[in-house]
């Protein structure tokens, strides 16, 4: 099988993120970055897939800035194959990175891409279902493991997504409202990954070093006649409105006192 | 004149609560563009929760059949779209829950439109106000193309009235595109306790509970609340995954967020912050919890739990 995975370049969550005085994005100086931590869940399921269903290939695809050559190379460090960066340095939308990764697959012929259901810069939650529809495949969104993460299943590092022996179809457990869904969707497909579906490994350090001979290729949206011009443009950066300090209560009492007669809640 | 439709959600023949917030969010957008209202549910018979929609006054449109039962993204987004068509839509509004997550994108696509998503706030006829890197910062979007797709935290626009008169419903006729997904079994989570995100008292969970939830689950029933958790407790099985707060889980905005062994990562404040009044009680009297909890109590869950219970219940 050839799984590809993408991986996107955000600020990391430990970071502390401030709005720039002029509203215009945040402030980047001083900001660590990382891989999303979906999109590590990602790459996770896709090298367990791989493990499971030899031979197989593990592509890591990222659209981003030059910098994001790092993320790529963290997902091969963790076990993946080889890298394809397509290099933008202005804000791409959601539109923009479908349709690119949408060029890349025309010329990857992946049997799978896995994604992140969200990055955690932009919480968008949407590239990999437009992408579905952009290449006419089917889309299991959400997908998270039947069993918890403290299972044996997930100790045994067994691939949540249960790719059936003829590599043509796979079975799906997706987090919906009110509980689980599981989905059948024939391969080629789309597949976003939510919290629970595994818990990525670390790279270790023979594998941090194997992972720096590895391949990136470079391309540029124009190579793959893509248009990014944003259908959805960030106009406005503000901080969000700050909620008043409460106060400290002494006791149980105090609190359901004031939670009757002050707030009014109970 | 351009027209807006709200695409509603049903489960069990009947309209989702979070559809309402939709149809609010698109009366309020209404308002900024002057365009008409119309509202579209689709499922295998979604008879009556068209009829549920259409009581508050909007003329509602109903795409029925068993290719239509399972709630598929490739089939319902094609009918969607395809209604959109019909109807002239200018906009497409869908409530940005699990459903509207899957669906909502594949339409933007079919009809090349540009996706404002999660949106908190109407700002204009074409811009739009949602929360980025979990709700760290507040941005203002502009969608450019002619047509919008917009999903909607039903949490930041309350239900409108019904109206005196009902819309019409009207069926349509879609063809189901051959799906290339299959539904196979749906595990539901059962509970005789409200919904997490309509739930008007919340009591949610952390690490602090080391896993055993019966003194929070023994409070919200005092309470008539809905029970919640954090991340860690989710992750580590405690809990279904159902009930996960916070920016990758569930965004609630209760009346009341009882916040409980939860030392409030960012990440978890970005589901609650929006809640009315918040209360956080937790041993560590630095949680940065306490930062946004409107009263804090340091103490101890497994004694100040039950002790608050039986409190609350005198006051009944």
């Amino acid at each position: 099988m050839k799984i590809l995975v993408t991986v996107k370049r955000v600020e990391d969550y430990e970071s502390k993120i401030k709005v720039k005085p002029d509203n215009s994005w945040i402030v980047t100086d001083g900001v660590n970055y990382r891989a999303n931590p979906f999109d590590e869940i990602a790459v996770e399921e896709a090298l367990r897939l791989r493990d499971a269903n030899m031979p197989s290939e593990v592509v890591v695809v990222s659209v981003g800035p030059a910098a994001a050559a790092a993320e790529i190379r963290s997902g091969l460090a963790m076990g993946a194959d080889r890298g394809i960066l397509v290099k933008h340095d202005a804000f791409v939308d959601s539109d923009g990175v479908a349709r690119v990764l949408k060029a890349v697959i025309d010329r990857e012929k992946p049997d799978l891409v896995l994604m992140g259901k969200q990055a955690v810069d932009v919480d968008d939650n949407v590239a990999g279902q437009l992408l579905a529809e952009y290449l006419g495949w089917g889309q299991a969104t959400f997908a998270s493991k039947k069993e918890s993460l403290e299972s044996a299943e997930e100790k045994a590092k067994k691939p949540g997504v249960q790719v059936g022996a003829d590599k043509k179809s796979a079975q799906v457990a997706r987090e919906v409202d009110g509980g689980l869904e599981v989905l059948e969707v024939q391969l080629p497909a789309i597949v976003t990954v939510d919290l629970r579906l595994n818990v990525p490994r670390y790279a270790s350090l023979p594998n941090i070093m194997k992972a720096k001979k590895k391949p990136i290729a470079e391309l540029t949206p124009q190579e793959l006649g893509v248009d990014v011009t944003p259908k959805v443009k960030v106009i406005k950066v503000e901080p969000p409105p700050q909620r008043a300090a409460g106060v400290k209560v002494p006791d149980v009492q105090t609190l359901v006192q004031k939670l009757h007669s002050e707030a009014k809640v109970i | 004149m351009a027209t807006i439709l709200v695409v509603g959600e049903q489960a069990s023949g009947h309209l989702k609560k979070a559809t309402l917030s939709a149809l609010a969010a698109a009366q309020q957008l209404a308002q900024k563009t002057g365009g008409q209202l119309a509202g579209l549910v689709i499922g295998a018979s979604a008879g009556q929760a068209a009829q549920e929609l259409s009581a508050y006054g909007i003329p509602v449109h109903v795409v029925e059949g068993a290719s239509f039962e399972h709630a598929l993204a490739e089939t319902h987004s094609a009918a969607a779209a395809e209604v959109a068509k019909k109807v002239g839509a200018s906009e497409v509004v869908i409530a940005a829950t699990a459903y509207g997550k899957d669906v909502a994108p594949r339409v933007a696509a079919k009809l090349g439109a540009g996706l404002a998503s999660d949106v908190l706030a109407i700002a204009g006829p074409n811009q739009f106000k949602r929360a980025m890197w979990a709700g760290n910062a507040i941005a203002t979007v502009e969608v450019t193309t002619n047509v919008k797709v917009v999903t909607v935290r039903a949490t930041e626009f309350a239900a409108p009235q019904k109206a005196q008169s009902k819309g019409p419903v009207t069926p349509a006729q879609v063809a189901a595109p051959q799906a290339k997904t299959r539904f196979l079994e749906f595990n539901e989570v059962k509970s005789a306790r409200p919904e997490l995100t309509e739930a008007r008292v919340v009591v949610s969970g952390g690490r602090g509970t080391k896993g055993d939830f019966k003194p929070v689950e023994q409070l919200a029933d005092v309470l008539g609340a809905a029970v919640g958790a954090s991340r860690a407790v989710v992750d580590a099985g405690w809990q279904p995954n159902d009930l996960q707060v916070g920016q990758t889980g569930k965004v609630v905005a209760p009346q009341l967020y009882i916040a409980v062994g939860i030392s409030g990562a960012i990440q978890h404040l970005a589901g609650m912050k929006g809640s009315k009044t918040i209360v956080a009680i937790n041993k560590d009297a630095e949680a940065p919890i306490f930062q946004v909890a409107d009263y804090g109590l340091v103490a101890d869950l497994f004694k100040a739990l039950p002790e608050m219970a039986e409190a609350v219940k005198k006051l009944q």
